[in-house]
């Protein structure tokens, strides 16, 4: 079975792999060198920091502690879902209710279906896998539902004058939206195993589980990424499209 | 007893103030035309009889109860606006004919449909065109349907001419005319000549305000 052998000198050497990044940064003067320098110390910075939290998470295997980790997790990837929302009248409720249903729900059916136990090591990580792959997906969707706002004003306004609710003048650039937000999952799936071996699956191949056993996870892992970004733009696209209309059902994006 | 009447309606956005102190009294199946320059506040006016803006001053009442009494949608399905320049939803002349239907949750009745287009000119093959392939005028005349397919109480039309050909022109002045005899009251902007002397009322708006009110005897 390979080990993984990844020491603080192997990781030291593995730094000139940033250190490529800077050489083409510098020398295409893409102006990306600070960037780059910063994301990496954050990066580092915040996974030894997770690192030993989960450590002690795990060692302790409290259930309160691990339903709490898994909320801080829920909460901010709610956070970064509200910031990329370019509404101006937007809630952070609406972020926080999607990711909070595509969890949990996603998970719950994993936990009853015996597919996962309820043990800090295997919560923690698949509570950051569902709520950050719901969370891209609500991004693209309240994006993709504020440049349709914009781009097909004058249709909404024409049927908003016709008569239309709030619902019948949205629609179209609802479901637009929540298809842009589920998109990559659904390609992602059917190509994955032919162009990718994902995340969890490349981790336990890595770690040395036999690839047959490994392919079990990603396909769970396939399963419950379709439930969470579809539940999460779902939610997050139909409670968030009324933000673009004042009381007076009129248009607020000029 | 009119159908719709203004009192001291009043916008402004910012300090600019766009319309001032309006009172007008329109009566059921009047023909309306406003007029004045460029910039006047026409347009502000009529999308605020139709609720797409908010005086910021006054009221207005349609048939005897006040606009706020109104559900909006309710009331849109009314007191119907067609713009300038309408823009078609959806791929089809049928997307546009079936959306009235749709939002009043009844079943689309094609023969009315058809009956609708050919009242324009516009042959029966023209429900599935996409429409992409449509003329300017012929555009306009299925937006002009989108309003009428239910007949409102009031049409609003914000200079719908603009841009036609001669022959569109002519069929929307009919059409017009025909929906008018139908009971609808007509408010109409409009820089047209022809226009102007279709109504039965001119009003002439000018800086935000109503300078001069001709009726027809």
């Amino acid at each position: 079975m390979s080990q993984l052998s990844v020491n603080n000198l192997s990781l030291a050497l593995a730094f000139a792999l940033v250190l490529v990044a800077v050489y083409i940064s510098n020398r295409e003067k893409l102006g990306l060198t600070k960037d780059i320098f910063y994301s990496i110390s954050r990066a580092i910075v915040q996974l030894v920091i997770v690192g030993y939290i989960l450590k002690y998470i795990f060692n302790v295997n409290n259930v309160i502690l691990t339903a709490a980790m898994s909320f801080f997790i829920v909460l901010n990837a709610a956070y970064n879902a509200h910031k990329r929302n370019p509404n101006d009248h937007k809630s952070y409720f609406n972020s926080l209710l999607a990711i909070f249903v595509s969890t949990y729900v996603t998970m719950g059916v994993l936990v009853a279906s015996g597919s996962i136990r309820f043990i800090p090591s295997q919560i923690v990580p698949i509570s950051g896998m569902i709520a950050s792959n719901s969370m891209v997906a609500i991004g693209l969707c309240y994006r993709n539902l504020n440049t349709l706002f914009k781009n097909q004003r004058q249709q909404v306004l024409e049927k908003l004058a016709l008569g239309a609710s709030m619902k019948q003048a949205s629609l179209p650039l609802l479901h637009a939206s929540i298809k842009t937000a589920m998109q990559p999952t659904i390609d992602s799936a059917k190509t994955v195993g032919l162009v990718s071996l994902p995340g969890m699956m490349s981790g336990l191949i890595f770690a040395g589980v036999d690839p047959v056993r490994a392919i079990k996870y990603q396909i769970m892992v396939t399963f419950m990424l379709l439930s969470a970004t579809s539940l999460g733009s779902i939610i997050a696209g139909y409670r968030t499209y009324k933000d673009y209309y004042n009381e007076k059902l009129q248009l607020r994006i000029k | 007893m009119a159908i719709l009447s203004l009192q001291n309606v009043g916008y402004k956005v910012d300090t600019n103030e766009i319309l001032k102190n309006i009172n007008l009294d329109i009566n059921e199946n009047e023909f309306i035309t406003i007029t004045g320059p460029s910039g006047g506040g026409k347009s502000t006016l009529l999308k605020i009889i139709a609720t797409l803006l908010t005086a910021t001053t006054g009221e207005i009442f349609f048939d005897g109860k006040n606009q706020d009494e109104y559900a909006i949608t309710e009331y849109r399905q009314q007191v119907s606006y067609c713009f300038q320049q309408p823009s078609l939803f959806g791929e089809t002349v049928f997307d546009n004919l079936s959306f009235p239907y749709e939002i009043r949750q009844k079943e689309f009745d094609e023969k009315s449909a058809i009956e609708a287009l050919k009242s324009v000119n516009l042959p029966e093959t023209y429900l599935h065109k996409d429409i992409n392939s449509l003329s300017g005028g012929e555009r306009q005349r299925v937006a002009l349907l989108r309003n009428t397919m239910f007949l409102p109480k009031v049409l609003l039309l914000d200079e719908v001419t603009v841009g036609l050909d001669a022959r569109s022109i002519e069929i929307v002045h009919e059409f017009i005319d025909k929906i008018w005899k139908q009971g609808v009251t007509i408010l109409q902007i409009t820089h047209h000549e022809g226009e102007i002397k279709q109504a039965n009322k001119i009003i002439w708006v000018e800086e935000g305000m109503i300078k001069d009110v001709t009726t027809k005897r």
